[in-house]
């Protein structure tokens, strides 16, 4: 048997013995996603046993090395434990913004104070994070963003107001991106920062979007102090970072579709509209749900296609682009036809039949997909100009 | 499996790529159809592929053959793609050698195999009795005479067909059609009596032919695996048909759309290049996404039929149906974005726009396997 496959075989397993049955039957709300951080307030005993267990092996982020709180893995042993969990059903013990984002760019930029400060409390669920990014006057164009921190000695001292802070009124720390030179190019005065969001003069207020749902906020800061040892990397270079860590979000958003829900469209349509001689009854909707499934899966396979092309030193720096723009738009495809086959079922906002107007209101987030971390525009702007090379993009 | 070509796989691509180039460009295509030569490929160029293995490259080496995979059959189709360059290699060395490696008993094996990898036969398969592609609705009939069979009926859209010195017919000898139960395949001399083709010039300047069989006689030995029981056969080889004009539909549409690419940095209205305008851009950007994708699809396809062939049919048909799509809007950019000059028939782009309609309609278009989808998934 050869490594991998033994792999395979002890992780299935420990999945078998550690993960309760609770976390392995699908997610019914929100709250079933445990975000962790110092208020956050188990659904369950099995939530809170599922996480420590995973934290425990390292595997809520398996990728990264021990010393960090992390598994250690191989890219390919990583994929077998997902394959593996996927197989037996089991919830994400961990969803963090920390994980998908901060993580990967502390990894890469941070000092190794900073790592150690802070990469084994993401991985334990510790701390929750949130990013300040997009202000109210830098949306697509990010790069204008005037949040300033002036220099103060052995502290910065931030001014200015994020916007679409996700979960900011329950995160702990916030990662931000600030303004440090304001008479540099836009590009070249940026500087990345954390701190914490008990901070005197931080201050939030959800906003409420079309789904009912406020999973964002708008952040202000006014005379906040930052200790000048939380600065990532050097000081003015924070958008090389900023654009790394982007290049995580974009992923984790473009994947977003292939993971919520890997029943076949066309399976739920049936069951909720019917068939006739083993076809859907609406003929149109079928083929177009047929062509969404088609679409779907080549989308797997391409995202599969380009981390192993990535391991081999053949994925082209801008992929992530595509896989944002494609992942996005075919969610939001998805939950149009999702709609289309609930039909008036699908229209009920309240009460226990439709889950508080679970599909509904999946519908009306998609829409944000293809705006948040960059929208469908941007990501065809960075595609023509960094993978086609077409001149003036 | 990884889903990236190994060190070896893209060696075989560079070759390609770079014999081609040079031998058969589409010049060389366009020579074909303006001489209007009787054959409709160059027996030369075949023979060059002979030399290189290429029509023995599925043929198991005990046969003579290269015995290599279906990755490395659609590497080759996808280079032959790019130049649109006609060709014996899906007729003989992908579809009928497959055919009777998988389906064929040995004798069978032994009298047909070597002589395809040496480029003394070429082959044919018969499948398609209506304009689209229904394998299931086989109706020519094969009724038992003697110790063998009588054929009567009529095929279309025969690859090959009227150049064939061997044909592999699909035939119904139980059931209705409709009925995948009652198929049988038959392996046949072309020149036999009662057999007779017409050559069908197509859009594409490629091979196609009908072929009549009036009381055409085969004996028991001609069946290619057993009595009724061909569907299985057929659906395979037609799997790796699938797969391979997928990957050729990878190879015509980059091809189309690299020049496309590389005509919207030159070519100057108002002042600058018209790839510096957004509309342009974007619109290109959305493709070079589509053909991405569709690659994924069709590598896992060809890599599937290699690791486990019986279970393919699903991706190919993922494959078949995302190629024909994304190089269908492939080529229709391509001679949008090219303006006037696109349409003229001195330019290139227009010959990718007319082998993908081609490739589109073989062995089922996107819809024939959406549908086919659709249906393993039950809705």
């Amino acid at each position: 048997m050869s490594d991998l496959e033994t792999f395979r075989k002890e992780t299935r397993a420990w999945l078998e013995a550690n993960c309760p049955p609770e976390m392995r039957r699908p997610t019914q709300s929100e709250d079933d996603t445990c975000w962790g951080g110092r208020n956050w307030k188990f659904k369950s005993d099995a939530q809170r046993l599922w996480l420590e267990r995973m934290a425990e092996k390292g595997w809520t982020v398996p990728e990264w090395p021990r010393e960090f709180g992390g598994g250690g893995l191989s890219r390919d042993e990583t994929k077998i434990l997902r394959q593996e969990m996927r197989a037996l059903g089991c919830r994400s013990p961990l969803d963090s913004f920390g994980i998908w984002m901060l993580g990967p760019a502390l990894l890469k930029y941070g000092s190794e104070a900073q790592k150690r400060e802070h990469l084994p409390k993401i991985a334990r669920g510790e701390i929750r994070w949130c990013q300040g990014y997009s202000e109210p006057g830098a949306g697509s164009d990010l790069a204008s963003l005037q949040t300033r921190a002036e220099d103060k000695g052995d502290n910065f001292l931030v001014n200015g107001s994020k916007i679409w802070t996700s979960y900011a009124d329950k995160a702990d720390w916030i990662f931000c991106l600030v303004r440090t030179d304001p008479n540099a190019p836009k590009h070249e005065g940026i500087s990345f920062v954390l701190f914490d969001m008990e901070s005197a003069g931080v201050s939030t207020k959800p906003i409420t979007l079309i789904s009912g749902a406020s999973p964002f906020c708008q952040t202000f800061f006014d005379d906040v102090l930052v200790p000048k040892a939380n600065l990532i990397g050097t000081l003015n270079k924070g958008w090389e970072i900023a654009k790394y860590l982007l290049t995580h979000e974009r992923d984790m958003i473009g994947g977003m579709g292939s993971t919520a829900d890997n029943r076949s469209l066309g399976k739920i349509a049936a069951e909720t509209m019917g068939t006739e001689n083993g076809m859907l009854a609406d003929t149109v909707l079928r083929g177009q749900i047929a062509a969404l499934e088609i679409d779907a899966q080549a989308f797997r396979l391409t995202m599969e296609r380009v981390g192993d092309m990535a391991k081999v030193g053949q994925a082209h720096p801008a992929v992530s682009s595509l896989l944002k723009y494609y992942g996005t738009e075919l969610n939001k495809r998805r939950l149009e036809l999702v709609m289309a086959a609930g039909g008036s079922d699908a229209l009920e906002w309240e009460g226990k039949r439709s889950r508080n107007g679970y599909q509904a209101r999946a519908w009306l987030r998609s829409k944000a997909n293809s705006i948040e971390g960059g929208t469908s525009e941007v990501q065809l702007n960075i595609v023509a100009k960094r993978i086609l090379n077409l001149p003036g993009a | 499996m990884a889903l990236v070509l190994t060190d070896e796989q893209a060696m075989l691509r560079d070759n390609a790529r770079g014999f081609l180039g040079k031998n058969a460009p589409i010049a060389h295509l366009r020579q074909l159809r303006d001489t209007r030569d009787p054959d409709g490929f160059s027996r030369q160029l075949w023979k060059d592929f002979v030399e290189m293995g290429w029509a023995g490259i599925l043929v198991p080496q005990e046969y003579g053959g290269l015995g290599l995979g279906h990755v490395e059959a659609g590497v080759v189709m996808e280079e032959l793609g790019r130049t649109l360059a006609p060709s014996p290699f899906l007729s003989t060395a992908l579809l009928a050698a497959s055919a009777i490696s998988r389906g064929g008993s040995d004798a069978q094996k032994k009298k047909y195999l070597p002589r395809i990898v040496s480029g003394e036969l070429i082959a044919a398969l018969a499948i398609d009795e209506t304009a689209k592609h229904r394998p299931e609705k086989t109706a020519l009939t094969a009724t038992r005479t003697g110790n063998g069979f009588t054929l009567n009926g009529a095929k279309t859209f025969v690859v090959d067909g009227h150049v064939a010195d061997i044909l592999i017919v699909a035939a119904r000898t139980a059931g209705a059609s409709g009925d995948n139960k009652g198929i049988t395949l038959f392996v046949l001399d072309s020149k036999t009596k009662g057999i007779s083709a017409e050559r069908t010039p197509m859009v594409d300047t490629h091979n196609a032919a009908r072929i009549k069989f009036e009381n055409v006689s085969a004996g028991a030995d001609a069946v290619l695996g057993k009595v009724d029981a061909g569907w299985s056969i057929l659906e395979g080889t037609l799997n790796v048909g699938r797969a391979a004009v997928a990957a050729e539909l990878v190879g015509a549409s980059e091809e189309a759309f690299g020049r496309t690419v590389g005509y919207l940095r030159e070519r100057k209205q108002f002042g600058k290049a018209i790839g510096e305008f957004q509309a342009l851009q974007h619109r290109a950007a959305h493709l070079y996404c589509e053909l991405e994708v569709t690659r994924s699809a069709v590598l896992k396809a060809l890599q599937t039929l290699d690791e486990s062939f019986d279970t393919a049919g699903a991706v190919v048909s993922l494959a078949k149906a995302r190629a024909g799509g994304s190089a269908t809007l492939a080529v229709q950019e391509a001679v949008q974005m090219h303006g006037g000059i696109g349409m003229t028939d001195e330019f290139d782009v227009g010959l990718f726009m007319k082998r993908v309609r081609v490739g589109q309609e073989l062995f089922g278009d996107a819809n024939f396997h959406a549908d086919r989808l659709a249906r393993l998934n039950h809705y």
